[in-house]
């Protein structure tokens, strides 16, 4: 039987500096052994705990998407100590990685539904995962219309530039991007809150119509009620939590809302979920 | 069922005879009371304890436990690669466990070995042990398993119980591993089936008359979790609570654990500790949010837990065995048995 404890071995293969403050990086890790790459078999919208021997463990979600082989990839905002040290390290190094964990976006429910994404800030490493899975030339055809709204600060805070812009220039993805401000006047997009963006640009609910949303406390506060006056109904709202982790696995007790342990019953759950919970995320 | 009678006379020797396979727990006077601790060569039992400080979690969850090890120097092969710590896992014996605790390993092994993951520490412990329990022929005050889905001479989890008869022990053998244990000891001497359990169920219901407090659960289940959430009797509840976490660790159902590295020179070890919903850090993010930021929420978590979440997630009760502990070692009297009855008779007011 496998430890849940043991983490996998990886290298990391590269380091890139994911935004203009260089509080976030991206890191991309290949595995030592080539099977493990096979156990950690993902789905979009899972985490993992990213292990570092003598460090510790931090539970981050997995950015690379299920489509994209021979490596993982992990945009990490330097908080803590472990962050800290990771931020620190240099390709090359050898570290652990301990996951998939968690639940993911209800893939299988979102089939032929047309999906809003939102986000805001750093919190967008799932949503590119499930952004990547879902505009795979296998996948595309399995949902209708994809929405994005994505908003970060300024435009050098907003993660994985080349392809947001990529993705704007394509028919079957509706891109909205905004920044809270710019002083940039080439600037082409669109410039306001992540709420406003999303009441004035998001889709309309209907029956066959899911929003996913991951971003900031205070940017999801404001998105809901711009989200329920298009219509959304509370299961048609996904979110993704986080909550102090350890073992990932639902056995530490820490993380939990209610009866619900964020790291394996969640970390995605409907408003409809949480509103039978606790509010101790 | 089998029975056989221990001569207490004959009891020394053949635990000493045990050894051979076993490794051994049992209880074992310290300065503040009694604790199941492992039995050094020579030392026995000490089987006239009344009740123990701490319960038998340790022997399958210790307090603090190494899981995982790795070399940080570079210049060996596989540094920073994590490997498991080695850990005896040859049969051990937990001797005197009282039926209560034996009923919490069982609640506890809920937590450790699911369908979806299996600890391999707390499973590798638990199925390396045999459990020897001693049935209770005079609870203590603070007992109130009756209520709390155990009792004093339950035997749910245990593999052979023990029964104190004056000059002997009557030893009803439940499970194949109880019997290799006792067969290890070289006990065989049989007894009537009929008449031993006639002898046991005497005590067992003197026992339980004994025991005068009660705890009401029937209601629990049909709550809503948000209506004991935000009930008004809390803040009350928590008025006195200083937090210190000692009815966390004396409890033989509480599970949670923290984990930490710790480095010396170029070797790391990865360890497990007890932690406890007590503690502000517990729950504390990076960020300096914490989603159980005041005491009132923590103390909340800690019956929510074992009267409401737990009794919903796994429909066997609740997580509480009515072993009185807490209550007794609780600096500032707050008491399970209230909290538990307030909660059962809570009716949300519209």
């Amino acid at each position: 039987m496998e430890n849940p404890y043991m983490p996998y071995p990886v290298r990391i293969d590269d380091i890139e500096i994911a935004t203009e403050d260089k509080s976030l990086k991206t890191f991309k890790f290949v595995f030592l052994n080539k099977e493990d790459e096979e156990k950690f078999s993902y789905e979009a919208g899972q985490f993992a705990e990213l292990s570092i021997p003598g460090v510790g463990e931090i539970p981050i979600g997995i950015a690379s998407s299920p489509i994209e082989k021979g490596f993982v990839k992990f945009t990490v905002f330097r908080a803590g100590v472990v962050t800290s040290h990771l931020h620190n390290m240099k390709v090359g190094d050898i570290m652990g990685i301990r996951g998939p964990l968690g639940n993911w976006y209800p893939w299988d429910k979102l089939e032929n539904k047309n999906v809003v994404i939102i986000g805001g800030g750093f919190a967008f490493t799932t949503l590119r995962s499930s952004i990547i899975y879902m505009l795979d030339p296998a996948n595309r055809s399995r949902f209708k219309n994809i929405d994005v709204v994505y908003g970060a600060r300024s435009p050098g805070m907003l993660l994985y530039p080349e392809e947001l812009f990529e993705w704007e220039a394509r028919d079957d993805i509706n891109m909205h991007i905004t920044v809270d401000g710019t002083d940039d006047p080439d600037w082409k997009y669109h410039t306001g809150f992540v709420p406003q963006i999303v009441e004035q640009n998001a889709p309309k609910a209907d029956k066959d119509t899911y929003a996913i949303i991951c971003g900031p406390p205070i940017m999801i506060k404001f998105t809901m009620p711009a989200l329920v006056q298009l219509g959304y109904k509370e299961n048609q709202i996904i979110m993704s939590l986080e909550n102090k982790m350890k073992c990932g696995i639902g056995m530490c007790g820490r993380c939990n809302i209610g009866k619900e342990l964020v790291c394996k019953d969640g970390p995605v759950f409907t408003l409809e979920e949480l509103n039978l919970t606790p509010k101790e995320y | 069922m089998k029975f056989i009678t221990i001569d207490k006379k004959d009891w020394a020797k053949g635990i000493e005879k045990s050894r051979e396979t076993y490794r051994l727990f049992g209880p074992v006077k310290e300065k503040n009371g009694f604790l199941i601790k492992s039995l050094d060569n020579d030392t026995l039992p000490d089987m006239e304890y009344t009740d123990s400080v701490m319960s038998a979690k340790s022997v399958m969850f210790p307090q603090s436990e190494k899981m995982l090890n790795a070399s940080l120097d570079e210049s060996q092969e596989g540094h920073h690669i994590m490997n498991r710590v080695d850990s005896d896992y040859s049969p051990q014996a937990v001797l005197g466990i009282r039926p209560f605790d034996a009923k919490a390993v069982q609640l506890v092994k809920l937590n450790f070995d699911t369908k979806d993951y299996r600890d391999p520490y707390w499973c590798d412990a638990y199925e390396a042990t045999t459990f020897i329990g001693l049935g209770i022929n005079k609870p203590g005050f603070y007992d109130f398993s009756t209520t709390a889905g155990s009792g004093p001479f339950e035997e749910d989890g245990l593999d052979v119980l023990l029964a104190d008869m004056d000059d002997k022990y009557l030893a009803k053998i439940l499970t194949d591993k109880g019997q290799a244990y006792v067969d290890a000891c070289g006990f065989k001497t049989g007894a009537d089936e009929k008449e031993s359990q006639i002898l046991l169920d005497v005590l067992k219901k003197e026992a339980e008359n004994n025991i005068a407090s009660q705890i009401n659960t029937d209601q629990l289940k049909d709550k809503a979790i948000l209506d004991l959430h935000d009930a008004p009797f809390w803040d009350d509840v928590a008025f006195s609570c200083i937090n210190c976490g000692t009815c966390t660790y004396v409890c033989p159902t509480c599970w949670c654990f923290d984990i930490q590295d710790e480095t010396k020179r170029k070797s790391t070890t990865r360890f497990r500790n007890w932690d406890t919903c007590m503690s502000s850090l517990f729950t504390l993010h990076t960020t300096g949010h914490n989603p159980r930021d005041s005491k009132t929420q923590r103390v909340k978590q800690r019956f929510m837990h074992k009267l409401k979440y737990f009794v919903d997630k796994y429909d066997q009760g609740t997580m509480c065995v009515g072993c009185g502990r807490c209550v007794k070692s609780c600096p500032v009297n707050i008491d399970i048995r209230e909290v538990c009855n307030t909660m059962n008779a809570y009716e949300k007011q519209e």
